[in-house]
């Protein structure tokens, strides 16, 4: 097994441990707290949490992967070329727009909880795949498109069996990126009331314990470092064919 | 057959193939010569309709080509391309089933015709079916590009600078090839180069294209015995035209009966080359032997000589 396997093993198992039994941790977190603060996150699951963290990352991810890959191969075909800058300067809008503004806007408009944060991080992560997706649809040699519609493929054939596929390693690139982001921007969402790990953050601010804010810091980031690692492998599994001429 | 009528397009404005009119006949192989930007490429791509023409109209066995959908066309009608465009993301297998697939062939049928293709085109099914187009040399992917344009078995075959990026040993090895899956298939085939060589030596019968128009459309010998234009007779190469003339003959067309004194030569060879063993060897006559080694007959120096003038 090679040292970088072993090690992201070794931090899937701490990872796991801290979220199942975090009492046993808490020695480690004792040094941190004053005044017989409790060292270990005490007011809800962590493991819960941690779930409902990812399950809204990757929820929003799903939600940006559609729109954005459906833009992409929207405005890459003849017909929706003209669409192009102004599909950029949406996604872009979406890229540069504070999540902490988005959920100041939504707030108001569903209310608090999940929503808003979903939105959020919907519009957050846009723009790597939409991008990712352009390129990729781009870059397809042009030899094998002429070849592809030489042969006699349907411009949606063309699409499913050729394009997608040459561009299936830029567009998984453009989710991951997305997801990995989305991973700490999430922990902003505790603000309106969703369920994650910002919560453990935003009580270790709010109560001046140290120990919490490393808890929920140090959970979101393994999170985003095995999240990140795992989309690769999948990567690599998906795409063990496909090679760049 | 195919016949060109009246075919043009513009783009803009701007003409790339200008009223061209041709008849290409079945069973054999036409090829369209010219200079980059001749539209020769453009010319090709009318007939499968990857262009759809401005004016004219292109029919296939008297069937105008625009009386089904253009993918459904270019499903009868192989196509190979220079730099092959192999689909990257499938093995060598699942790009030449591509037209089959497309055509809903079943299983099997799809599996013998591979296996068919690579064998006639000499590579081992074992070794490269499965393996992708990037672990192939450039001449295995150029051959697998020609395997997959003739999966469907399509009656016509049409080619856009096939072998350019070819070196001149693997390039000569695929002309060859090509020659045996004419003689193989019967395809009739419509091929598109700058290279003249390539032309007189594949074609049956060339169109020689300049500025979007067909100069001269005839049998190699014809245009250099009978250049019908200034420009055709440059590109056809009026300096070394006596020893195309000579390269369109083979040594068993042109032998004598009898045997001669002086090295001996394969009925295939062409006169051109049999004149230049004569010249290296000193020799002034060479046995012309069939291919199952029995004596076809005899050349003389004279002999090949005269069949590099005009007739």
């Amino acid at each position: 097994m090679r040292a970088a396997t072993v090690l992201r093993l070794a931090a899937l198992a701490l990872l796991v441990a801290f979220l199942l039994v975090p009492q046993r941790f808490a020695p480690l977190f004792a040094p941190l707290t004053q005044y017989g603060a409790p060292p270990i996150y005490d007011q809800g699951n962590l493991l819960t949490l941690a779930l409902a963290h990812l399950s809204t990352v990757c929820l929003a991810a799903a939600a940006s992967t559609v729109v954005a890959v459906a833009l992409g191969i929207l405005v890459t075909r003849p017909g929706g070329r003209e669409f192009l800058p102004l599909s950029r300067t949406l996604v872009n809008i979406g890229q540069t727009f504070p999540p902490v503004a988005v959920l100041a806007v939504t707030v108001p408009l569903v209310g608090f909880g999940e929503k808003p944060t979903l939105i959020a991080l919907f519009a957050y992560g846009l723009l790597p795949i939409f991008e990712n997706t352009i390129v990729g649809l781009q870059g397809c040699p042009a030899a094998v498109l002429e070849a592809a519609s030489g042969m006699g493929m349907s411009a949606r054939q063309r699409l499913v069996s050729v394009e997608l596929p040459l561009a299936m390693p830029l567009i998984l690139e453009g989710i991951r990126l997305s997801l990995v982001i989305n991973v700490g921007t999430a922990t902003i969402g505790s603000t309106v009331a969703a369920k994650g790990m910002g919560e453990v953050i935003i009580a270790g601010l709010l109560s001046n314990n140290t120990a919490f804010i490393l808890q929920g810091g140090l959970v979101t980031a393994l999170m985003a470092v095995l999240l990140y690692d795992a989309m690769a492998a999948l990567e690599r599994r998906v795409l063990r064919g496909v090679v760049a001429e | 057959m195919i016949t060109l009528e009246a075919l043009s397009k513009a783009y803009e404005g701007r003409v790339v193939v200008s009223d061209v009119s041709l008849t290409i006949p079945r069973n054999a192989i036409t090829v369209i010569v010219g200079t980059s930007g001749s539209g020769k490429s453009t010319l090709l791509r009318m007939i499968n309709r990857l262009v759809e023409p401005t004016g004219g109209r292109v029919l296939i066995e008297g069937r105008d080509t625009r009386a089904e959908p253009a993918h459904l066309l270019r499903r009868r009608i192989g196509y190979a391309i220079q730099g092959h465009g192999l689909f990257p993301h499938r093995t060598v297998a699942e790009n030449i089933a591509t037209v089959p697939r497309l055509l809903g062939w079943d299983a099997p049928r799809i599996r013998a015709r591979v296996q068919e293709l690579l064998t006639l085109l000499q590579l081992d099914a074992a070794t490269y079916a499965d393996a992708f187009p990037h672990q192939l040399s450039g001449g295995q992917q150029q051959r697998v590009g020609v395997a997959r344009a003739l999966a469907a078995e399509p009656a016509v075959l049409l080619m856009d600078e096939p072998f350019g990026a070819l070196d001149p040993i693997i390039r000569a090895k695929a002309q060859e090839d090509l020659l045996a899956v004419r003689r193989r298939f019967g395809t009739t085939i419509v091929l598109v180069t700058h290279d003249m060589d390539e032309a007189f030596y594949l074609g049956e019968r060339v169109a020689v294209m300049s500025e979007g128009r067909v100069l001269q459309y005839d049998r190699p010998a014809q245009l250099l015995e009978h250049p019908a234009d200034p420009l055709v007779a440059r590109m056809t190469g009026q300096a070394d035209r006596a020893m195309r003339l000579l390269s369109l003959t083979s040594a068993g067309e042109a032998a004598q009966p009898g045997r001669a004194a002086g090295p001996e030569v394969a009925a295939d060879t062409t006169l051109r080359e049999v004149l230049s063993q004569l010249l290296w060897s000193g020799a002034d006559s060479a046995t012309v032997l069939a291919a199952d080694g029995t004596v076809r007959g005899h050349l003389t120096l004279a002999g090949i000589l005269a069949h590099g003038r005009p007739q």
